[in-house]
């Protein structure tokens, strides 16, 4: 019994000095010694990590990711602190964060418990709602609707898993399509190949306002999945998740946030300058005044 | 959907789209000459009756020429940061260089046994070594008969670069594709560089045809 | 930089989410797919492909001029690029009934506009080994048969092709092992093959992208392999003695 208190004092003591030595560790010591830090950028995750028409990486994300960089640059006392962006794919985010060549994601990840064995969580920044992309002249309201019909979605996404357990829980029978990236899912829509397009609503909005005709197209049905989307780092790295999570948390505190979030939904945004016309939903507007890495599963109701 | 086609897109993406085929080109050129190189010494190898050597050259192509090579691009850029620090690009050039090796090697060892047993044998009776022989006897007359093959995998390579989109490298496809989805026209987009693609491969393919005609070994 | 990374080799044990089967069943089933896309593109990549080379090889201009120009078309887009366009242009400038049939109600769609892309891609590359396969011939094998009062047809069909077929046997081997690994193009028209499996796989077990992407990878290599092995087995069996071609 008194082995056991003397070893618990003993690992006390060892984690007390380690955290008062203030030595730099894990990502903010890679960043400090190679002078540089490296973004995960989505090519097109629309409006939240994007490539313009310059094939420079923009959105909400990589303006929330340039503000850590910011804060990363005074604590590290690092003005010139070189920053590099990597293209990621759904495929690889999570083994480049893993293998160190990114040391943030900044694109359009849902926080999940089964990804938090992986990696960690900055806090929610956005929260998704899966819905659906329809033509107007469908006069299709509701996923009911489309018994028997081809259903549209991009492979590699919750949506294909979402749409299977809809169709379960329900007992109806879809069609399912799939494209190879959102682009292409988008074409199936367009083409007719597909009456209704399953996705999350901002890369809906987004695929809309960029396409031929967004006059002929309408986001409806009830919310498949509710899901916080947050920017991706490494596991157990508590210096560098700190230092994330604070300067966030302070953003979502002065309502820099909140400004960032009217850039990219409420004001024209590139390439075209089609304002997305989204308020902020509610789980986001929770989000902001209690920051917090929750995964999806506590949105379930 | 095509009663209203817009290829205006395609101007203002020029410049991304010429940087990409720029990159596919540097890789391609990159991939053949270090692939060529490595494949003849792989090739050599697996001919210089050593048992070992052999095996293990044997050993090196089937399995290459047995993994997808997509898997392969994916797999060296995920591993890789474990032992050194490597950008997508220089990644990209490593992996196309040592895939393309175990073709090339299969092609030159074909090269080399298309020519007739008589020559090594003349060659050794005037007292040349196994590494003369091939240098100046063989090599010489292997390469030239498989130039055209040579060629032709080249722009199978060529084709395959396209596959860097999985590691997030920027070649002509990819450069294509991201302004077209970011202008919602991925058809026209997708068909212009279609029309690249095969302009380049037909034109590489004529050029083969002609050299085929100017440079074989007449019987 | 270490390996922060959670193994769970089990996790190909586990039902997948909403569903009634394991991860190891749903990768089984992509394998099945894939090895059907692939054969059948085989077997439309290798009937075309001996008929057009050996058009291109009979002594009647126009006739070698089509197979030529087959070729070309067929092998200088990359495959990706074709099947993008057999799935979202191609079915654009059928007659509208047509057309919505081809796109909503035609059964297996995915599958046979892979089959068909793949096939058509590879029968360019099959036709050129069987142009070289019927040129690396002497000029005497057919002069001989048409001597022996064979008709054109005949002297392809008793003399120049099975030597010829025989002879090119390892190209063809590196050819199918290509459909085979290209035949991975078909998730992209959403076929549930083992690219498409190992894809949602990662999305769906969250965090075991690793195990997601070795086990397909695996797969693949062990197939090609195989193939390889038996091709190899026929190439020996049917070697014809006195002759080397070129891969």
């Amino acid at each position: 019994m008194q082995k056991h208190h003397l070893l618990l004092g003993l690992v006390m003591g060892l984690i007390a000095s380690t955290a008062t030595a203030q030595q730099l560790d894990g990502t903010l010591k890679k960043i400090k010694d190679s002078n540089t830090i490296t973004l995960g950028i989505r090519e097109s995750s629309f409006p939240l990590s994007y490539l313009d028409a310059t094939q420079k990486p923009i959105g909400y994300h990589i303006d929330i990711c340039n503000a850590v960089v910011d804060a990363v640059k005074s604590r590290l006392q690092l003005p010139k602190l070189e920053t590099k962006t990597q293209a990621v794919t759904s495929q690889n985010r999570i083994p480049l964060i893993v293998n160190g060549t990114i040391d943030m994601e900044c694109g359009s990840t849902t926080n999940n418990a089964a990804r938090q064995l992986q990696v960690a969580f900055a806090p929610t920044t956005y929260v998704t709602n899966v819905l659906m992309a329809v033509k107007k002249s469908s006069g299709i309201k509701s996923l009911d609707q489309l018994s028997g019909k081809p259903v549209a979605t991009t492979t590699g996404t919750t949506s294909v898993q979402l749409i299977r357990s809809h169709e379960k829980g329900k007992n109806i029978d879809f069609k399912e399509v799939y494209g190879k990236d959102h682009a292409d899912s988008f074409l199936m829509l367009e083409t007719d190949r597909a009456v209704a397009f399953v996705m999350d609503d901002n890369l809906l909005m987004g695929l809309i306002a960029n396409s031929k005709t967004p006059q002929d197209y309408a986001i409806v049905g009830e919310p498949l999945s509710v899901e916080p989307i947050a920017i991706m780092l490494r596991k157990d790295d508590p210096q560098f998740k700190g230092l994330v999570h604070a300067t966030i948390a302070n953003m979502m505190k002065t309502g820099q946030l909140t400004k960032l979030y009217a850039k990219w939904f409420n004001s024209p945004i590139p390439p075209k300058g089609v304002n997305l016309s989204v308020p902020m939903s509610e789980q986001l507007k929770a989000a902001i005044i209690n920051p917090n890495d929750n995964p999806a599963e506590n949105y379930k109701k | 959907m095509f009663n209203n086609f817009d290829f205006s897109v395609i101007l203002p993406s020029l410049p991304y789209i010429w940087e990409g085929l720029m990159f596919s080109f540097r890789l391609t050129v990159t991939a053949m000459l270090g692939g060529i190189i490595i494949g003849t010494l792989l090739a050599l190898a697996r001919l210089s009756g050593g048992k070992t050597l052999g095996f293990a050259a044997k050993t090196y192509v089937d399995l290459m020429r047995s993994v997808p090579l997509l898997m392969m691009i994916l797999w060296f850029f995920l591993l890789a940061p474990f032992f050194i620090k490597i950008t997508p690009e220089t990644s990209a050039l490593i992996t196309f260089t040592l895939f393309q090796a175990a073709f090339y090697s299969e092609i030159m060892r074909a090269g080399i046994q298309s020519i007739p047993r008589g020559q090594i044998n003349a060659s050794f009776a005037i007292g040349m070594t196994y590494w003369q022989t091939m240098g100046y006897v063989i090599l010489p007359q292997a390469f030239r008969n498989m130039i055209p093959v040579l060629l032709t995998q080249t722009f199978i390579l060529f084709q395959d670069t396209s596959l860097v989109y999985a590691i997030g490298a920027t070649d002509l496809l990819k450069a294509a594709d991201n302004t077209g989805k970011l202008y919602g026209r991925t058809v026209e987009m997708l068909i212009f560089v279609s029309l690249i693609y095969f302009v380049i491969c037909f034109s590489l393919s004529m050029f083969v045809k002609y050299m085929n005609k100017r440079i074989a070994i007449i019987r | 930089m270490a390996l922060n990374y959670k193994w769970n080799w089990g996790v190909f044990f586990e039902t997948i989410p909403s569903g009634d089967v394991t991860y190891l069943t749903w990768i089984l089933h992509g394998l099945g797919w894939t090895v059907a896309i692939s054969l059948c593109a085989w077997v439309i990549a290798l009937a075309l492909g001996s008929i057009i080379g050996t058009l291109r090889t009979v002594p009647h201009r126009g006739i070698a001029l089509i197979g030529h120009a087959w070729v070309e078309f067929f092998r200088n887009v990359p495959i990706l690029l074709q099947l993008f366009i057999w799935f979202f242009v191609v079915p654009e400038l059928l007659p509208r009934d047509l057309s919505m049939w081809v796109k909503q109600d035609m059964p297996a769609k995915e599958f046979i506009t892979a089959v068909l892309a793949l096939g058509l891609f590879t029968s360019a590359r099959v036709a050129e080994q069987v142009r070289a396969g019927i040129q690396s011939l002497s000029r005497g094998q057919r002069s001989a048969g048409l001597a022996l009062g064979f008709t054109q047809a005949q002297t392809y069909r008793y003399v120049l092709l099975p030597m010829a077929f025989r002879i090119i046997i390892p190209p063809l081997t590196s050819e199918f092992m290509n459909a085979f690994k290209n035949s991975g193009v078909a998730y992209a028209v959403g076929v549930w093959e083992l690219v498409f499996v190992s894809r949602q796989m990662v999305e769906e077990t969250g965090g075991q992208v690793i195990e997601s992407l070795i086990v397909p990878t695996v797969l693949y290599i062990i197939c090609s392999y195989a193939a390889n092995l038996l091709m190899s087995v026929i190439e020996r069996r049917s070697h014809v003695p006195g002759f080397i071609v070129a891969k």
